[in-house]
């Protein structure tokens, strides 16, 4: 058992290295050594986080609840940035990236995961620091369970990561899944969750909403946050079960994809 | 050992797949020096990419007993983007190694000084070849694949890559692919050419450039 396991130890030490050494290859490639270099990495989506929020709290959006503008904007907003920029980031990745594949231990999850961590990193240390920012000066109470704050996010993320996968190995094969990804993006937005509160849509709406994952998702996170101050709906084993089918599928493409490939 | 066994590799194109080998088989032991000659296209550095696993064969298996190095080519493996210790660095964490001790000796080999510091996008070709050489030389293997690797830069250059390769590692086995003949000749024990698909074995230089030439000058007539 042993000697069948330390090979997979030896792997996964390798597969480590390889997408430690792409991540640090990415973050330069991606922010260079100029101005402010790799803090883009949670800048960029802070300033957008807070252009949302200031927006929002400037229209006095309707949310359908009574939570402060500021708490639902950050807290919808941020989950925004998760599914789509990891898709955005994952679609296209192989091709720059051909040349590395001369390496014969540097695949196509390997590119993946490396921009997976980055974009995820970068999205999660922007909602972290905007959370704290916003609890010290006050326009934000501490969430009342943080755990369910984490999980709802981590089951964003798991979504994002899976969706991003999938997408990035079918772009391989056919650039149509670009070209529709952008819309497809933006059209998912307004039914994500992230400008509306479940419980403030009629009753016939919020059961087909709840089909779309990340709504559930945002939903936990917000009941997280805001604990007894609002109504949340959400369905925890039909989100994993999205992630868990969604997960495979795309770990089958992306294997499919690897065997393709060719090294420019 | 390398064995190769059978191996076929097909490429789709608009009209159908295109074999490019064909049931290609051969052994490379250790120590062992082998020169491929082929016209442009005949699957020369596809064969080296299988070889080296960073592609996969249609079908046919290769086996490696013995740590076989990527294809050392003049330009390749680059992120244009980055400096030449960036790139240093890439590899070397890829292949698990301290890189402030490459940096030392790819700054001593490839004698860029502060080029090291800039993107790789401003060398020159004769520089990215001295980069790239240099690179591949700080990691140790059993087996180096090399394609072209002097096709560009100086006869000092040339000299250095010689005393590297030919005579530091003379004990290791290698893959080489060129066209120029010559240095196929001087550096290999065994032949191969590559024809249509198919590849001929030969351990008489004069008899594998025969045939070569023969490839060579088959559609001229």
């Amino acid at each position: 058992m042993t000697s069948r396991l330390k090979p997979i130890g030896s792997s996964a030490a390798i597969q480590g290295r390889v997408v430690y050494a792409l991540l640090m290859r990415e973050i330069l490639t991606r922010y260079g050594r100029h101005n402010i270099g790799f803090l883009w990495l949670f800048v960029e989506p802070m300033l957008f986080t807070t252009g949302v929020t200031i927006l929002w709290t400037l229209a006095k959006s309707a949310h359908g609840s009574a939570l402060p503008i500021v708490a639902f904007a950050l807290t919808g907003y941020s989950t925004v940035l998760l599914w789509r920029n990891m898709p955005a980031r994952c679609i296209g990745a192989i091709e720059p990236n051909l040349a590395l594949m001369y390496h014969r231990n540097v695949k196509v999850i390997d590119i993946f995961l490396a921009r997976l961590l980055l974009e995820g990193g970068g999205a999660t240390i922007s909602f972290v620091t905007l959370s704290l920012f916003y609890i010290y000066i006050g326009w934000l109470d501490p969430p009342e369970d943080a755990l369910t704050v984490i999980a709802g996010w981590l089951l964003i993320a798991w979504f994002g990561a899976s969706l991003a996968m999938l997408l990035g190995a079918l772009a391989e094969k056919n650039e149509i899944v670009e070209r529709l990804w952008h819309p497809a993006s933006y059209l998912l937005f307004p039914l994500s969750g992230a400008a509306f509160m479940v419980d403030a849509l009629p009753a016939v709406a919020q059961k087909y909403v709840l089909y779309i994952p990340m709504v559930n998702g945002v939903e936990m996170i917000r009941e997280g946050y805001f604990g007894e101050h609002v109504r949340t709906h959400y369905d925890i084993p039909y989100l994993v079960i999205c992630c868990v089918a969604l997960c495979l599928l795309a770990l089958s493409q992306v294997a499919a994809v690897n065997r393709g490939i060719t090294p420019e | 050992m390398i064995n190769v066994e059978r191996v076929h590799k097909a490429y789709p194109t608009r009209a159908g797949d295109r074999v490019v080998l064909d049931d290609i088989s051969f052994t490379l032991g250790r120590g062992e020096k082998l020169g491929v000659l082929g016209r442009n296209g005949a699957g020369k550095s596809t064969l080296i990419r299988l070889v080296s696993g960073a592609e996969n064969p249609t079908s046919g298996t290769i086996t490696r007993t013995m740590s076989v190095s990527w294809p050392l080519a003049f330009g390749g493996a680059f992120q244009n983007a980055l400096t030449g210790f960036d790139n240093v660095r890439f590899i070397s964490r890829i292949y698990n190694q301290d890189y402030r001790e490459n940096m030392e000796f790819v700054t001593d080999f490839t004698e860029l000084g502060l080029y090291l510091r800039e993107p790789v996008r401003s060398y020159s070709q004769g520089m990215r070849a001295r980069l790239a050489f240099a690179i591949s030389m700080i990691i140790e293997f059993d087996c180096y694949l090399i394609d072209e690797i002097t096709a560009v830069g100086d006869a000092k250059f040339h000299e250095k890559c010689e005393a590297e390769l030919f005579q530091k590692r003379v004990d290791r086995s290698m893959l080489i692919i060129s066209h120029d003949t010559e240095y196929v000749r001087k550096h290999c024990g065994k032949f191969g050419v590559l024809h249509e698909g198919k590849m001929t074995f030969f351990y008489n230089f004069d008899e594998a450039l025969e045939h070569h030439s023969f490839n060579l000058h088959l559609e001229s007539h």
